[in-house]
């Protein structure tokens, strides 16, 4: 790439760092330059985030309709999958499967719904208590 | 090398990628003045590809333009004489009592950390991808002071802050991974001739030689049939999300633009100069070549999860033009390899 092409779109980067490229100069010796983005990684990085946000949002209507319990909606809004869930609470993934569903999570002792809570960043009421 | 050195004022250094740029900023740290990110990368045999079988990242493919975490700081110090010292810890408070035990002693230190809860990071950016790496130089006020390569400038963190990123869980768990060069010493135009070769030789080996279809260029190949069979496969918003993670991967920040083969074309363009050979320089190019080939792909897939691009012919195009990188680098590697360097 020759540094005259280096991209310069703002993007989410934008007001925190430009990043360091490696570019071309006139005399085709390779030097640095900074970038403040690239349109292309922009609308990859916008195209994930959509994808994070409806997922977040049938997982919130799920808990709605009484299909999931707020375990499931918490770890789609904190972008976790069962591994990194199972990292932060030491719950091994089959179980935490069950606490998907509402009734078993219903029964959840005060320990294991502060090990979610934690997890999640959240107060246990307020895991408790949401609804979708 | 020079112990007066630990004590004298840490220099942040700014690279296009993380673990470049800490092995960058601790070696010149430790007096080693002639290391550059390109150099580093270099030695370490940065440069890769792999989609990992079986696994999932975010809900799309394991795909890395690299080699493992970590190992390029191991490399290039080896290579190098120096000898490392390297720690994981499974309790966060034994983990935080011994990188005060450094910061006290003056030392800079690199540490793994995830970026899920780097509070300095954009939102955007903060995914649970736990290979991310920073060094600690001091402490101030009670915070660490932090200096993040792909940063233009330092930052600080609360002592909360830094050991919830370094105990951050999921793939790659850092466990508190923290690492420094220990002994160095004197540094000989020989051994870095030395160290440019064998990391070099590694590389060839790394990109031609891993038995299996899914690393070095033939896992270029083992992706581009994939990607020929997403949209049938997984259907055309499915698919594009893939290409969108895809391109994440190969250009998430500072990399930007296949960026890691430019670093190498740098990288080869720094090595003619030390070992006296015209021919890396021309290597070197075909290194570019394929970045810009990388950079034309990325603008391909982009067409596709925007939504403009939607036809089987589009994925198709994008396979070939991977197959094309293939063919460009394997080529590339070939010619090194003939080359016989240090020979």
């Amino acid at each position: 790439m020759k540094k005259q092409d280096l991209p310069q779109d703002p993007g989410a980067l934008d007001k925190f760092t430009r990043e360091v490229c490696y570019v071309k100069n006139d005399e085709g010796k390779y030097e640095t330059a900074l970038s403040k983005g690239w349109e292309v990684k922009k609308q990859a990085l916008d195209s994930a985030w959509e994808e994070v946000n409806e997922r977040v949002e049938q997982a919130r209507q799920a808990v709605a309709s009484g299909e999931k319990s707020p375990v499931y909606y918490f770890m789609e809004l904190r972008l976790m999958d069962l591994s990194v869930l199972s990292g932060y609470t030491g719950i091994f993934p089959f179980f935490i499967k069950r606490h998907f569903k509402p009734s078993v999570f219903r029964g959840l002792s005060e320990r294991k719904l502060e090990k979610y809570a934690r997890a999640f960043d959240i107060t246990v009421s307020e895991l408790k208590n949401f609804k979708g | 090398m020079n112990i007066d050195s630990q004590t004298d004022e840490f220099h942040h250094v700014q690279t296009a990628h993380c673990e470049n740029g800490v092995t960058t900023a601790l070696l010149r740290h430790h007096g080693l003045d002639f290391m550059t990110e390109p150099l580093a990368f270099g030695m370490g045999s940065g440069l890769f590809y792999i989609q990992i079988p079986f696994l999932t990242v975010n809900n799309g493919p394991a795909i890395s333009f690299r080699t493992m975490p970590g190992a390029i700081f191991k490399r290039t110090c080896k290579s190098l004489g120096v000898e490392v010292t390297r720690k994981k810890f499974s309790n966060p408070a034994a983990a935080e009592a011994f990188l005060d035990q450094k910061v006290r002693e003056g030392v800079p230190v690199g540490c793994q950390v995830g970026v899920f809860h780097l509070t300095y990071f954009p939102k955007e950016y903060r995914f649970h991808f736990n290979a991310h790496n920073l060094i600690v130089f001091g402490q101030e006020n009670g915070r660490y002071q932090i200096s993040d390569p792909v940063m233009e400038d330092v930052t600080s963190l609360s002592k909360q802050e830094l050991s919830r990123v370094r105990f951050a869980q999921g793939p790659l768990a850092p466990k508190g991974h923290i690492y420094f060069p220990e002994k160095i010493r004197p540094i000989t135009q020989e051994m870095i001739r030395k160290g440019i070769v064998s990391g070099i030789r590694r590389n060839v080996r790394d990109m031609l030689s891993i038995p299996g279809n899914f690393a070095g260029v033939n896992g270029i190949r083992h992706t581009s049939n994939h990607v020929r069979k997403w949209r049938d496969k997984l259907g055309l918003r499915k698919a594009s999300l893939y290409l969108g993670q895809i391109v994440r991967m190969q250009e998430e920040i500072g990399t930007g633009g296949g960026g890691f083969r430019f670093l190498y074309g740098a990288f080869l363009e720094e090595a003619a100069g030390y070992l006296q050979d015209e021919r890396l320089s021309n290597i070197s190019e075909d290194f570019t070549r394929a970045g810009d080939m990388w950079r034309a792909s990325a603008i391909k897939m982009a067409g596709v999860y925007k939504g403009r691009l939607t036809e089987q012919k589009d994925f198709e195009e994008i396979a070939d033009i991977m197959l094309e990188i293939r063919l460009v680098e394997k080529q590339a590697f070939q010619k090194l390899s003939s080359l016989k360097l240090g020979k």
